[in-house]
Formats: structure tokens, C-alpha cells, sequence
């Protein structure tokens, strides 16, 4: 700032969020003290609209060319006041805000003597750092108007579908061999009773004639590069060993396959062959062959391994023998690599159940009978193995009585999972329905802390079935489950009787917790976006910007980012959809200019901030033998500054004198 | 060339569960490991304490471990649950507060020496899976236990809290594994960690006798013929208020309670009269005479 600094603060009450402890006439008259200081003032709520009028007309009115917000974190009203400030004519990045509640207010509610000497003097720092605030103009990037989707579960569909309506490309990827996801699993869906049949295969195959949507099944993203609105995407094909287009899914070839593997979308009770179809309602209609199971393929690679003889005959060609359409080739890998160009990413990677085998203590994996609830979905669906009535997988007797265990794994830190994952309430209600409509005799216990239920439709849904589905609700959690001959014993507590429940049932259903997909993390590192404690995507701001990730131009859906129903799922999808269309809307991309810049004549090239920067914006240039900032890809971190020991990196309007200067006026008295 | 592993008995190992410490020992030495018993050893501390601002119950476990230290060793086996459970937790206590551990050794000054958290405290049943191992266990055995099905009780104090647990918390097997191996069948006990009443027995019986009930009618039921265990609490829980159990259930039946190193000492071909089944209070002699095995 060369010339005379001419400053307003401006102290927001925020209703007695702050001004109940913080006395902010007394932080307003302390800081109209301060040199350089013209124009300070408080108001109620300094983010509402009047408020942000006082902030535009002192800025006109007293020619300001400095800005201090005292007033919440800046992630929730920055950009509201470097709007506001902009409307005045003043250069947004001459306002700092001065965080007075989350780090003052709140933290110090019950000493408000202190809490007011400490916001004075955070006042007093972004003063100091204000004045030497620079000028930025934000500068544009072109951006490529297509989008990669990871991820083809409800969730990818929708935003894909969205994305594709508009007119804009789409790259839908999906590691297995069908889009559908974990609906796909569901018998009926709660509290409507759709059958994903019917209102989710019809969405799969408008995916699948979508001319502006590349549908990627059976493949992965390999790597991710570039930037906002200029991403370049590696995504591998896994070999299927199956030419797609040539497929016709006449499903021949899983008739003589001799291989028995689990079949995944039966959650295992059933058996598929190592060529097989993800189910009857696959989009894309084809089959793959599952490399691990495959005795021609295995063979193969023994031979390439050197380890075995090559014969003249193959091992086992009993696929490709029957396959009229001349699809399969067993003798080569089909994987490649296809690049593409995209302009944003949304990652829609859904989630796992918590293995089973975490549960020893209700059987989980030991006792046949203890299934989780998604293989009681299969048992429970019309298409699944059973055909819709429940049969056990010990011994294929239909159950005449069934525990459902709520909470198995969630709600419990000791597992690890301190949340709700917040489907289960309702579908166990929903399941335990549909078990009392198949076998009208059997009992239905249901084990839970409290049932939650808060959606539209979805507390009636579960007293209606309470009631006329003659269900028994058990207010405890079940300690013990165990075989004991052909039953499986339950123990566990009624705490509205005071009670010990032991129960000895045929079949238990645990509705087990909702986790990250186990590759997630790796995903989340190539893509560069963070996880949170538990794995799930973390969401720029939970709040306000819960479709976005910290990363520019990536944005999350559906249960990636926490456990969902599809209800959530899909309203996600369509917002982050329509987070992608509103930047395919403008010519170009505006990006943050506050980002590191080096100072040539003294960086020495020696690459530390190179190492800590998380979002590869640095390089270092070998001929100038000096680091070199991708702008774009910069985040603003500072991640570079702080680790740069000749300070020739910097974060423009947070640099090395502004920090020390806002240290200086910080520890004065000390 | 044996392994001397400084040994810490305890209390209950010297009295009522001599016979634990003579069979375990009978064991150890098959695998050239001897019990070299800390020369100045005192109580455990009996009971953890949970108290989060008053030291003075660890001081004792933590005294026992800084004598280990002096006397060169770097770790100790114990046998005993209880002991084993209080001489962890209060190890893992001072190794994380460091300023707790510093009050600790400023109480201890006569000792003339400070501990440091360094000491590493073992069950004999994680030297016997981890250092001795399953292999060497197996080519010990001269008399297979054919024919003898046997339920293993953990009771709490091995596995909990799970920092300390020397296994799966939920579903431990170290004992299952090693029944096998002796060659008996291992009866699945779904109660093997439920609790057997512990202090309990001082004041109320009552609840030690229900809670004997249900974990040694669940083990017959499942069709154990004895049941072994590793904690003398529990043992003496166990056995000895079977009689409660009977006048307050008549449908019980008495089940001898055995350590698990009886059962091994027993498979590895020692004499009946080493095996100390003269305390107990259901004789299992006669159960094991039945299957041929003495």
C-alpha cells in the first residue's frame, strides 16, 4: 500500500453471538485509536443486507482503502464483504477479515473481559496486515466443457443424466461391469416400496443411449493432472477379455463356465462363473471374465511368466467355443489406457458395509446365519436367489423367526464408527415388512437405540409397519449372538422393561455400518482432495459449500461424502450437476489470485515447497534453477511460504513482513 | 542354552493357584525357559486404579517393574490375570504421562534408581504362541488328550481394556489354538469372555454361583467336559462356588475347572502327582480317568 493507509473496521455483533460477550463499542472505539485507522463502527448483523450498506458507503463516504471485518471465520462471510467492497469500487483483496467469534466469542464465553482484549488486539493485527494489503485482479482460465463422473451408482447416473440433458459431455466411469450401484442390490426401496427395477433401470439405459454420455464400465481412473476447467484423465479399461461391441449378452457363456466364483451382487450366496454378468438388468448388457478366476487366463500368465509350457490347445475355451458373436479372446488382455479431457470432476464412489468379521462378537463371519442386511435385500428381492421369500444360507430352511440387529458397528467408537449411518432405522423396517408379507408366520424382532426417521414420509412409514406389520421393537442393544445347534441365540437388553432378552432365532440381519469404499483413499490422493477421519470425502464446508471440494473444479455426490439414502443422494447429485453446468456457463474461469509467487532474484531452486505443496502446483525450473508457481492449480495454502527458508516464497497479502507485523502487535505486552 | 525370563508371581500364585505356577513351569521348561523370580517382588496393586489424579495406586505395580529393571531385565512374564492386567495398564499409563511417571519415581527415591517405561510385560500365553510357537508346542506332546472336549474362559482381565488385550478382543483363540494342538476338541464357548462376578465373591456369592451357572452350563451344553482358564480369579470363582450354583440351580452339573498349563503339562507326558489336582474343589481326576488320560 503506497499510499497513506485510510482504514475501516467494521465489529459485528452477530445478534449476542458475539456482542454477548465481546464488548464491540469498546473494540470500535480501540481501534479508531489505531494509526492509519479513519472510520470504525459495530452493527447487529453486518452480513445482512443494511449491513453490508454501511460497510459500501463508509468505504465511498470516507475514501477507504482498507477494510477490517470483525465478525465470524472467514470460510463463511469473506467473500461477502470482498463483494460488498467491490460494489463500492475498492479492490476486494483489500478486506481481511478479523475472525472475533469462532476464535474469540465462542471459545471464551464465560470471561468476557478477556474475550474483549483479545478481540481488540486480533483487530489490531489485521490492521497492521491490511496496510499492506496489495491490489489483485483475478485472472481467467479457459475451460474444456465436459465432465468425468467416478462412480456409476445412482448417484453418478443422475449427475450424469443432469450434465448430458444440458448439452455437455460426459465420461461416466465405473469399476464394476454395470452402472446401478448399491440400488441396484435393494429388493424394494423405503417409504415408497419402488422397486429399483422400476424406477432406477429406466435411468441405466437412458445412460446408456445418451449420446452425449461415454459410459466406462469395468474400468478405473489411473491418473488425474491439470486443473479448474482443464483436467487431463487417465482411465484404465480393465481387461474384460470381452470385446463390448461385439457382446450381444445372450449370456451363453455363463452356461459352461466350470468356474465357481462368489457372486458379488448376491453378496455372495450364490456362485457365478469366471464369465459372468453382473446381474440380468447389467448396463452395458455384456459379460466380462474375472481375471483372479479364470483358469484359461491364469494359465496364460503362467505362460508369459515363463513358468509354464505353452500348450497347443488351450486349457479351457468353453466361452469362447459357444460365443456366436466371436466377443471373447482369452489370450489377450484387452486393458488400455484412454485418456480424456475434462473441464470438472465429480467423484460419486458411494460406500462399503463394515466387514462383517469386525463383529466377532455377534457372530459376524463365523455364524452362517448372520448375514448382513444387503444379503438379506438379495434374499428379500423378487429377482434374487430365493426368488423373494428368505431362505437361510446354513441350511435353505425359510426362517420362521429373524433378529434384526440395529447399530451393528455404527454409534460405536470402539469400532471405530462414532456416526449414524442413518438408512438403517428405515430399512430395517422395511425389511422386516417385507419378511412378515413373505412369511406371514415368522416372527420379526428389531433391536434398536432410537429410530430415526427424519425424512419426508418416513416416520409414518415406520409406525405404519410397526403396527400393522406386528413387528417386535426391542429398545436395547444385543450384546451376544451366537450358534447353538441349528439356532443362532441372541442376547440383548429391553431397556424400556429392564429386562435381559435372549432370543433363539433362525436368522439375524445386522444392519452393519456404512464405510468408506475401501480405495477411496488412493482415489482421493490422485485426485488430490482430502478424506476425513473416517475415509469419507471432506466437503469444503459443511454447510455451505457441501457439493465442492477444497479442490477447485471437484466436486462429491451421494454417499462418497457420508452415509445417505437415495433420497439425498440423488437431490446431491443433481446440485453438483448443477455446480458443473454453472461453470460450463461462462466463457472463462475466474480464479483466486491470492496464491504463492516467487521472488526469482532469491529463490535458490532448492525444491522444499515443491515436497509440501498437496496440490503439485510447484515445479522447478533446471535451467533458471528457481521454483515456478502454476497458478491455476495453487490453492493459497501457504503450505510453500512457511517452509521456505530464504523467504523467496510468498502468499500474496500474507506475506512474511505482514505476518511478522501482525505477530509484533500480537505479543507487545508479552 | 535356557531363556531366563524374569518371573513375577503374585500373590494367589504362591497360595491358592500354586498349582498354576508349578504346571506352568513344568511347561517352560520343555521349551529350555526358566522363571527366574524377581528377587524383591511385592503386591500388584490388586486392582487397577482409575483414579485419574491420585498416583498412589500405581505405585506398586510400577515399583515391581522399575525392580525388574534393576535387577538388567527388560521384561517380565506373569501368569496371573490380574496381575498381568494391572502391571500393564499401569506401565502403559507412565509411558504416556510422562509427568505422572515423575511423581511416581520421586515416591519410589529410596530405590535409588527411576523407571522409565521400559520394561515389557508378558503373558506366558503370548510366549508360548509368539516366542515358543505352535510348531514347537505339538512336537512337545507325548500323551494326545483324545477324546476330551474342553471349553476355554477368558474372563476379562486378558483382553481388556483392548490396549492391553493379548488378543481379539470379541473373540479370542490363543487357548483354542493351543487345546488343538495337545490334541483335544475344542468346544466353542460363547461366553468366554462374559464375566465370572470377580470380587463378587467376597460379598455376595449369590451372583459369582449365577454367574458360574451360566457360563459352565453354556460350556456343557455345548458339550465341554472341562473347561480351562488362566486367571485364579476366575478359577477360584469357577470351582469353588459350584456348590452355590447347585442349591440355586438344580439342573446344574459340577465341571472341573483346570489352568490351561495343567491340560499342557498333562498332554506333555508329566506325572499325575505334578499336576497339583489335589486343591481343587470339583476333582477333575475322575473326568480325565474316564477318557484313559491318567
Amino acid at each position: 500500500m503506497a499510499e497513506k493507509p485510510r482504514i475501516g473496521v467494521f465489529v459485528c455483533h452477530c445478534g449476542l453471538n458475539i456482542a454477548g460477550v465481546v464488548d464491540v463499542k469498546r473494540v470500535a472505539e480501540e481501534a479508531k485509536k489505531l494509526d492509519g485507522v479513519v472510520f470504525s463502527t459495530t452493527y447487529v448483523f453486518m452480513c445482512s443486507e443494511p449491513g453490508q450498506k454501511v460497510v459500501e458507503n463508509a468505504i465511498k463516504e470516507h475514501k477507504l482503502n482498507g477494510v477490517v471485518i470483525a465478525n465470524c471465520s472467514p470460510s463463511l462471510h469473506e467473500k461477502t464483504f470482498r463483494n460488498a467492497a467491490a460494489r463500492a469500487g475498492l479492490n476486494p483483496y483489500r478486506v481481511e477479515i478479523a475472525n472475533i467469534r469462532e476464535q474469540v466469542s465462542w471459545p471464551h464465553e464465560h470471561e468476557p473481559e478477556i474475550a474483549t482484549r483479545k478481540a481488540i488486539a486480533v483487530v489490531r493485527a489485521t490492521v497492521e496486515r491490511v496496510k499492506n494489503n496489495m491490489t489483485y485482479i483475478p485472472y481467467e482460465v479457459p475451460v474444456t466443457k465436459a465432465v468425468l463422473i467416478i462412480g456409476g451408482g445412482i448417484a453418478g447416473i443422475q449427475a450424469a443424466l443432469d450434465v448430458a440433458d444440458a448439452g455437455y459431455e460426459v465420461y461416466l466411469v465405473e469399476k464394476s461391469p454395470t452402472i446401478g450401484g448399491k440400488m441396484l442390490f435393494l429388493s424394494e426401496t423405503f417409504p415408497t416400496l419402488d422397486c429399483p427395477q422400476c424406477i432406477e433401470t429406466p435411468k441405466m439405459t437412458d445412460v446408456s443411449q445418451h449420446p452425449n454420455i461415454h459410459l466406462m464400465t469395468y474400468s478405473e481412473v489411473e491418473s488425474v493432472e491439470g486443473y479448474l476447467g482443464n483436467f487431463n484423465v487417465k482411465i484404465k479399461r480393465k481387461a474384460s477379455y470381452v470385446d463390448f461391441d461385439k457382446c450381444t449378452g445372450c449370456t451363453d457363456c455363463l452356461r459352461v463356465c466350470p468356474v465357481k466364483a462368489p457372486n458379488e451382487f448376491d453378496r455372495g450366496l450364490t456362485k457365478r462363473g469366471a464369465i459372468y454378468m453382473a446381474n440380468e438388468q447389467a448396463v452395458p448388457l455384456v459379460a466380462v471374465v474375472d481375471e483372479k478366476y479364470c483358469i484359461e487366463v491364469n494359465f496364460q500368465k503362467r505362460v508369459k511368466a515363463g513358468k509354464v509350457k505353452p500348450r497347443e490347445k488351450p486349457v479351457c475355451s468353453k466361452c469362447v467355443e459357444v460365443c456366436e458373436a466371436d466377443a471373447i479372446n482369452l489370450l489377450e488382455s484387452n486393458e488400455k489406457i484412454v485418456e480424456v479431457k475434462v473441464g470438472a470432476i465429480i467423484v460419486a464412489t458411494g460406500f462399503e458395509l463394515m466387514d462383517m468379521k469386525k463383529l466377532p462378537e455377534y457372530g459376524g463371519g463365523e455364524v452362517p446365519d448372520v448375514i448382513d442386511a444387503l444379503a438379506f435385500e438379495r434374499l428379500l428381492a423378487p429377482s434374487g436367489p430365493t426368488a423373494g421369500v428368505p431362505k437361510r444360507p446354513s441350511d435353505g430352511k425359510i426362517p420362521k423367526s429373524v433378529v434384526f440387529v440395529s447399530c451393528a458397528g455404527s454409534r460405536d467408537p470402539e469400532h471405530g464408527v462414532a456416526y449414524c449411518s442413518r438408512v438403517c432405522c428405515m430399512y430395517l423396517a422395511k425389511q422386516a415388512m417385507l419378511y412378515k408379507h413373505a412369511v406371514p408366520d415368522g416372527r420379526a424382532y428389531n433391536f434398536y437405540i432410537d429410530i430415526r426417521s427424519n425424512g419426508k414420509g418416513y416416520e409414518e412409514f415406520v409406525q405404519r409397519v410397526r403396527e400393522e406389520g406386528d413387528l417386535i421393537y426391542l429398545r436395547g442393544k444385543v450384546s451376544k449372538i451366537f450358534r447353538k445347534g441349528d439356532k443362532v441365540v441372541v442376547w440383548g437388553a429391553d431397556t424400556l422393561t429392564g429386562q435381559k432378552v435372549e432370543i433363539e432365532t433362525d436368522l439375524v440381519v445386522l444392519a452393519t455400518a456404512m464405510v468408506p469404499p475401501p480405495e477411496i483413499k488412493k482415489l482421493a490422493a490422485k485426485l488430490r482432495i482430502p478424506t476425513d477421519e473416517y475415509g469419507w470425502l471432506s466437503e469444503a464446508h459443511l454447510k455451505l459449500r457441501p457439493l465442492e471440494t477444497v479442490t477447485a473444479g471437484i466436486f462429491i455426490a451421494g454417499a462418497a461424502q457420508f452415509p445417505k439414502d437415495i433420497t439425498d443422494t440423488v437431490s446431491q447429485a443433481s446440485g453438483a450437476a448443477a455446480k458443473v453446468l454453472t461453470m460450463f456457463s461462462q466463457p472463462k474461469l475466474k480464479r483466486e489470485p491470492i496464491v504463492a509467487e516467487v521472488d526469482t532474484e532469491i529463490c535458490a531452486g532448492c525444491g522444499l515447497c515443491k515436497e509440501q505443496c498437496a496440490y503439485d502446483a510447484i515445479r522447478i525450473d533446471e535451467k533458471k534453477n528457481i521454483s515456478v508457481v502454476n497458478e491455476a492449480l495453487c490453492e493459497g495454502c501457504g503450505a510453500c511460504a512457511a517452509v521456505c527458508p530464504s523467504g523467496a516464497m510468498r502468499l500474496r497479502n500474507l506475506t512474511k513482513k505482514q505476518v511478522i507485523e501482525m505477530i509484533e502487535v500480537l505479543t507487545e505486552n508479552y | 542354552m535356557s531363556t531366563k525370563i524374569p518371573y513375577y508371581p503374585g500373590c494367589t500364585l504362591k497360595s491358592t493357584a500354586k498349582n498354576f505356577e508349578d504346571t506352568a513351569k513344568l511347561v517352560a521348561s520343555k521349551f529350555d525357559i526358566e522363571f527366574e523370580e524377581l528377587a524383591k517382588w511385592i503386591c500388584c496393586g490388586a486392582v487397577y486404579g482409575l483414579s485419574s489424579d491420585n498416583v498412589m495406586h500405581k505405585v506398586a505395580p510400577v515399583r515391581n517393574m522399575l525392580r525388574v529393571k534393576k535387577a538388567g531385565g527388560e521384561r517380565m512374564v506373569v501368569l496371573c490375570s490380574m496381575c498381568y492386567n494391572t502391571l500393564k495398564r499401569a506401565n502403559l499409563y507412565v509411558r504416556k504421562n510422562k509427568d505422572k511417571l515423575d511423581v511416581i519415581n520421586a515416591i519410589m527415591y529410596l530405590e535409588n534408581a527411576t523407571y522409565d517405561g521400559s520394561v515389557k510385560v508378558q503373558h506366558f500365553l503370548e510366549i508360548l504362541r509368539d516366542e515358543v510357537g505352535y510348531s514347537n508346542i505339538k512336537k512337545e506332546v507325548k500323551k494326545p488328550l483324545k477324546g476330551l472336549n474342553v471349553a476355554a474362559y477368558y474372563g476379562c482381565l486378558l483382553l481388556r481394556p483392548k490396549e492391553v488385550a493379548i488378543d481379539n478382543v470379541e473373540s479370542p483363540t490363543v487357548m483354542e489354538d493351543i487345546v488343538k494342538l495337545l490334541g483335544a476338541k475344542v468346544v466353542n464357548l460363547p461366553v468366554k469372555t462374559e464375566c465370572c462376578g470377580s470380587y463378587q465373591t467376597v460379598s455376595q456369592k449369590d451372583i459369582i454361583a449365577d454367574r458360574t451357572y451360566l457360563i459352565l452350563n453354556t460350556a456343557r451344553e455345548m458339550g465341554a467336559d472341562v473347561l480351562i482358564t488362566s486367571c485364579p480369579l476366575c478359577h477360584f470363582n469357577l470351582d469353588r462356588r459350584q456348590d452355590i450354583a447347585k442349591e440355586r440351580h438344580h439342573d446344574f452339573e459340577f465341571m472341573p475347572i483346570l489352568y490351561f498349563t495343567q491340560l499342557m503339562a498333562l498332554a506333555f507326558g508329566f506325572e499325575e502327582e505334578k499336576l497339583g489336582f489335589e486343591p481343587h474343589f470339583v476333582d477333575p481326576r475322575p473326568a480325565l480317568k474316564e477318557r484313559g488320560l491318567l
